[in-house]
């Protein structure tokens, strides 16, 4: 489990004032009801149970996910009052407390 | 099912207070994490998600309140969802799907910074309507939308 890749990609683009934001976090997001073929155990749940998003320090946006949210998950919102150069923060953590945490300047 | 309740009520408090705190910086980002609402992410049906998560099944369907999904889902693994909030002071959205085994699929606790908008994909084990569930100044409204899942991926 520990060999998986943790990335996140992160885009922001800024438009009359405002900025809208699109993220992608590579994670299997497994919902512990799956069977593994091969062996016919369950695989245990593994899935991000929190993402929180911070504009300049301060946190705006926290999503709290369950295993229904699909494998690598999109997230997408506009935010207010948002300018060019402005840095973006969103850190993750799931359920087997694996923890990610990446920046990004709105461009 | 009091017992369940009882531990949710204890975790929104929490996470309302700790929210507050957190604005006012008196907390790091990692206590809240503790406030994950296990509870309403377990429950079964949406009544009781929706208990869990908004504290409440008294929800008023809502025209500012507009759910953007497929209408056929080829995939049922990943589907798109929007939720739009129109109304004021909208402060937290959750997506459940009562197909689900378990209908809660994400909740977003907004800020005054962030427009009432969010996109995000979801899993949807079968045909089913996709429920948003959107507070706002203190009122639940709700919007749904039915999406077909068709696994085989013809579109039929």
């Amino acid at each position: 489990m520990a060999k998986k890749r943790k990335k996140m990609k992160i885009r922001a683009w800024a438009d009359n004032g405002a900025a809208t934001v699109k993220a992608i976090v590579f994670h299997q997001m497994e919902t512990g009801l799956r069977k593994d073929k091969a062996t016919g155990k369950k695989i245990p749940a593994h899935y991000i149970e929190e993402l929180t998003c911070e504009h300049n320090g301060k946190t705006v946006l926290t999503c709290l996910w369950g295993p229904g949210v699909s494998k690598n998950p999109f997230l997408s919102f506009r935010l207010k009052n948002a300018k060019k150069g402005d840095t973006l923060k969103l850190s993750w953590v799931d359920n087997q407390g694996e923890k990610d945490v990446a920046e990004a300047q709105i461009k | 099912m009091n017992q369940t309740r009882r531990t949710f009520l204890q975790a929104t408090m929490a996470a309302g207070t700790i929210a507050v705190a957190t604005s006012a910086g008196l907390l790091s980002p990692r206590t809240v994490l503790a406030a994950w609402p296990k509870s309403a992410f377990n429950a079964t049906t949406v009544e009781d998600a929706m208990k869990a998560i908004a504290g409440s099944t008294k929800a008023a369907d809502s025209k500012e309140i507009s759910v953007e999904a497929p209408d056929i889902a080829e995939n049922g693994a990943v589907v798109s969802v929007t939720v739009k909030s129109k109304a004021a002071n909208t402060e937290q959205i959750s997506v459940l799907v009562p197909e689900n085994a378990n209908p809660l699929c994400s909740s977003y606790i907004t800020t005054s910074a962030v427009d009432g908008f969010v996109t995000g994909r979801i899993k949807m084990r079968k045909t089913s309507d996709v429920i948003a569930l959107v507070k706002a100044d203190g009122k639940l409204l709700t919007a749904k939308k039915p999406v077909k899942v068709t696994l085989g991926g013809c579109g039929g």
